[in-house]
């Protein structure tokens, strides 16, 4: 009888192992993927739980977590509305967006780097604290970019070139999150469907994310760098330059904008085309090396791929089966060439580190509650897209676009400023995307920016890139110059 | 050798030692199991209500108590009975209260006055003083021999009882209830005591015939056909408790149980094949004409669906179970750091996400050992004993925790359909800890003698 007893245990051994798999599977293997099923409220609850750590700026909180007398025992406040599209919000009823969301395992304390503290609070059974993450926003570049904008919808980055590190990060309209953050539920509700239903997209950080823009001109950098990169080129180049252009294959003519006589000579430098910014240039340009190379010197930028500053972008993107009509409009930032403010901010930071582009990054550093530094992000180098040649050649005539081109308005006295405008057409008759990006000072660089404004400044097709984008740019750079 | 020899044995051997060592290294571990007993109600308090109270005192002392007192009935009574089962238990039994509690404490914070952890441990003490009358009056472990046919009747009258008028209660869809007053007991959960004890006693005086070798068929030995009256009879009660009482779980418990149990009397694969076959042929049927049966195996295959989800009775609670287990990660939330209360009938069918959630996967893994550890020496018992009835009679209570913790525990964790079993000593419920108690009760009698009769041989 006892070898029937034995295959019975074997039986009962392999039960529990099939026990053991499952229960592995469901608390280990698909953990994550369950824990963010929309109908597990687990997370949410939980989150309330423990103090929530803090969001800070040059020390002070933007986002921080207060006691409070009802069920959530916290409650979460938000310091500034300039802040709106760096933090996002923390909302029991609405989820969680911006840093909120993707620093939420730290700031809930649940990161991989806090296990110690997890246990200690298990075995304790004392609330676990979160940890506070410090940006690398400087307040008052923040609060220049802001006030720059105004009452104009779009976006402002500024990054410091060398280390990737993200000085400002604007998204206008912002929204107030202590709105959404609010412990009344019906409030709160109400609160976020104005907001999505705002035609404005308040609720989207659009430094990174939504629909992405036309980049318009900025985007011939770009293609002047694929020229150079190709070693056939270089910025004394001369391209043909009638006063106008058609579309191979197509009986449609383009025109430079403004006069359109692009210097007036029967030929013109890509030097002074990028200068003056001339379409038919370019048209010509981009025709000449083709889509694929275009498009390899975008990809080399970042095009086609998100980066986690750790907020997540939305990548940029270059066509792609264009003809050749397309690729001429393509190499002048029209036809379907969609970016990020962030992307072209990271391309002027390029050229202003020799090449070298550098990790953007948001984070400086996240300190636990027993204030040990959980994680301090060192600059790291993100990609090589041009070479030091290219970037020294392309910083040149961004300079020459702000001293003596169509950039003007980008210029600082006393400082060397290189820059680019864009005026990105959207149809016929839809208003302009309005387009600065650049750096300063030329010689040693410390800020990159970009700005993009949407629907043409609200001045429909009246409003230009240096007009209106480069004076918001220019104030911005002041601000880290400390002019 | 006779049962005369036996005794005088064991009486001697009382007498020549002092020092009885099992029971010593047993109150060792239960010292260990009553520290962790309090230390969760400690944990559960501080990370609820913040302070310390006389809760602690009230959910701990009855068990603690209880287990002492089996401890000194054992020196007593069955001085060389296992010294790990015991304590074992007490764990999980401290466990499951400490659960209940904490989820008591929730349900007060919402102003809620039906509670559960004051009548665990009442039950537990009725249990446990069911375990000790089982030492104290059934005096060998061949005694219940004598009892066969009416165990079988008792079993059967138990088993079939929730079906009654009147008396029978459905609770959840499931008619597993009797309702006397406001008081309601699961009979099914005593049925599966007196049926082993029935299978136990029949298949000793039957296997030789059963086991005669039949026809050759195929290359396979087939059972006589008159040999198959058994197996079929309780394949039908198998399929009369499905269909009248509207639960796989306990029909798959019974049909299991006396399975195993005729393979181990008989030696002969051919009934469990035959069996198999014949519970799996009823199952398939039954899930395509019985929409309950149906629905379970929907919601256990596509728990996921929002069609199962939503739907009344659908998948909803299995969902939120694995939501919790999920939330409970490798570590767990802690003892009352979780929210297992968002899973209906946490206490009870659900007990074991509850653990899962705030126990993590490695609060999980414990538990399915110390299972495995009750389980492990239940069998060692049957493994020991030279008399049969004894041998068939421990691997039969043994193998009724083990199938009975794999069909609750893989219906929450999605290894087979959801059913409305008890997860033993774990859940609250009265007539699961008085039926799990006194097997714990029974396997402490068996083992006394197997221990005494390896040293009476040598």
């Amino acid at each position: 009888m006892n070898r029937e007893l034995k295959r019975v245990v074997y039986v009962i051994v392999a039960m529990f192992v099939a026990l053991f798999i499952s229960s592995s599977t469901i608390q280990v293997i698909t953990a994550d993927s369950l824990a963010s099923d929309p109908r597990n409220v687990r997370a949410v609850y939980d989150s309330y739980k423990t103090q929530r750590g803090a969001i800070l700026v040059a020390g002070n909180p933007i986002a921080e977590s207060v006691h409070s007398d009802d069920n959530f025992h916290y409650a979460r406040t938000y310091s500034s509305e300039i802040y709106s599209a760096v933090t996002g919000f923390f909302s029991f009823f609405q989820g969680a967006t911006g840093m909120e969301s993707s620093m939420n395992s730290y700031l809930t304390g649940k990161s991989s780097s806090q296990f110690f503290e997890q246990v200690n609070a298990l075995l304790s059974g004392n609330p676990l604290t979160g940890a506070s993450v410090e940006l690398t926003i400087d307040p008052k570049v923040q609060q220049v970019a802001w006030d720059a904008l105004g009452k104009l919808q779009g976006a402002v980055v500024a990054i410091d070139p060398s280390t990737g590190k993200i000085l400002a990060m604007v998204s206008k309209p912002g929204y107030d999150a202590n709105a959404l953050a609010t412990h009344d539920g019906t409030s709160s509700a109400a609160a976020y469907a104005k907001l999505l239903a705002d035609k404005n997209s308040p609720l989207v950080n659009k430094a990174i994310s939504g629909t992405l823009y036309a980049p318009g001109s900025v985007f011939k950098i770009v293609v002047a760098s694929a020229a150079f990169e190709s070693g056939q080129y270089t910025p004394d180049s001369t391209l043909p330059n009638p006063p106008k252009y058609k579309l191979p294959g197509t009986n449609t003519w383009i025109t430079n904008s403004g006069e359109g006589k692009c210097g007036g000579q029967p030929t013109v430098s890509i030097a002074t085309a990028l200068m003056l910014s001339c379409n038919i240039p370019f048209a010509q340009l981009g025709v000449l090396l083709g889509q694929d190379a275009i498009r390899a010197q975008a990809q080399k930028y970042g095009f086609g791929r998100s980066v986690d500053i750790p907020l997540h972008s939305t990548p940029s993107t270059y066509p792609t089966g264009m003809d050749d009509s397309q690729t001429a409009l393509s190499s002048f930032g029209q036809f379907d060439d969609r970016v990020t403010p962030l992307q072209i901010a990271m391309i002027s930071a390029t050229v202003a580190n020799a090449g070298v582009e550098m990790k953007p990054n948001l984070v400086s550093n996240v300190q636990s509650a027993n204030l040990a530094s959980l994680w301090s992000p060192q600059p790291e180098q993100y990609a090589n897209p041009i070479s030091a040649q290219t970037a020294s050649w392309l910083k040149q005539m961004m300079i020459n676009a702000v001293a003596h081109g169509v950039s003007s308005n980008g210029a600082i006295p006393g400082v060397t400023v290189a820059g680019k405008t864009g005026t990105a057409q959207n149809g016929t008759s839809a208003p302009y995307t309005l387009w600065f990006t650049g750096f300063a000072p030329a010689e040693k660089p410390r800020v990159a920016v970009a700005v993009v404004i949407e629907n043409g400044g609200g001045i429909g097709q009246a409003g230009r890139g240096n007009s209106l984008a480069a004076p918001v740019a220019r104030k911005v750079m002041e601000a880290v110059l400390g002019k | 050798m006779s049962v005369t020899t036996n005794t005088i044995a064991l009486d001697i051997r009382r007498l020549s030692r002092v020092i009885p060592r099992n029971r010593n290294i047993e109150l060792a571990l239960l010292a260990f199991a009553f520290g962790i007993n309090a230390y969760e109600l400690a944990q559960i308090q501080l990370s609820t209500i913040q302070i310390y109270n006389a809760d602690i005192l009230t959910y701990w002392l009855p068990i603690t108590l209880g287990a002492l007192a089996i401890h000194l009935v054992l020196r007593w009574r069955a001085s060389e009975a296992d010294a790990l089962m015991l304590p074992a238990v007490v764990l999980l039994n401290g466990l499951g209260i400490a659960e209940i509690y904490r989820l008591d404490l929730a349900r007060l914070a919402n102003h809620s006055t039906d509670l559960f952890a004051g009548k665990q441990i009442v039950w537990s003490c009725v249990a446990m003083a069911a375990a000790i009358a089982v030492i104290v009056f059934v005096p060998t472990h061949l005694f219940l021999r004598r009892y066969v046919y009416i165990s079988m009747f008792i079993g059967l009258a138990l088993l079939i009882s929730p079906m009654l008028p009147v008396i029978g209660k459905t609770i959840n869809g499931a008619h597993l209830w009797l309702a006397i007053g406001s008081l309601t007991f699961q009979p099914g959960e005593l049925a599966k005591i007196a049926l082993t004890v029935f299978f136990a006693g029949y298949l000793v005086t039957r296997r030789d015939s059963l086991a005669v070798v039949g026809r050759r068929f195929l290359g396979v030995q087939l059972p006589r056909a008159r040999e198959l009256g058994p197996i079929l009879a309780i394949w039908a009660i198998s399929l009369l408790v499905l269909v009248g009482e509207r639960d796989l779980g306990t029909s798959l418990l019974y049909f299991g149980l006396f399975l195993v149990m005729i393979y181990v009397a008989t030696g002969r694969p051919i009934y469990v094949v035959v069996g198999l076959g014949l519970f799996l042929t009823s199952a398939v049927v039954a899930a395509r004409l019985m929409t309950y049966v149906s629905g379970r195996v929907d919601a256990w295959l596509n728990p996921f669906d929002s069609a199962h989800y939503d739907a009344i009775g659908g998948s909803y609670q299995l969902v939120q179970g694995i939501f919790g287990l999920a939330h409970g990660s490798v570590l767990g939330s802690g003892l009352g750091g979780g929210v297992p209360q968002l899973v209906p009938l946490a206490e009870s069918d659900f007990i074991i996400a509850s653990l899962g959630e705030e126990l993590g996967l490695v609060g999980m893994f414990a538990i399915l050992a110390i299972y495995l550890l009750i389980i492990a020496r239940g069998a060692r018992i049957a493994f020991q004993h030279s008399d049969d009835f004894s041998k068939l009679l421990a691997i039969g209570l043994s193998f009724v925790i083990a199938l009975q913790s794999f069909i609750v525990i893989g219906g929450v964790t999605r290894v087979v359909p959801l059913t409305g079993l008890t997860t033993p000593f774990l859940a609250a419920g009265g007539s699961s800890l008085l039926a799990n108690w006194i097997i714990v009760g029974l396997l402490l009698r068996i083992s006394n003698t197997s221990g005494t009769h390896v040293e009476v041989e040598e």
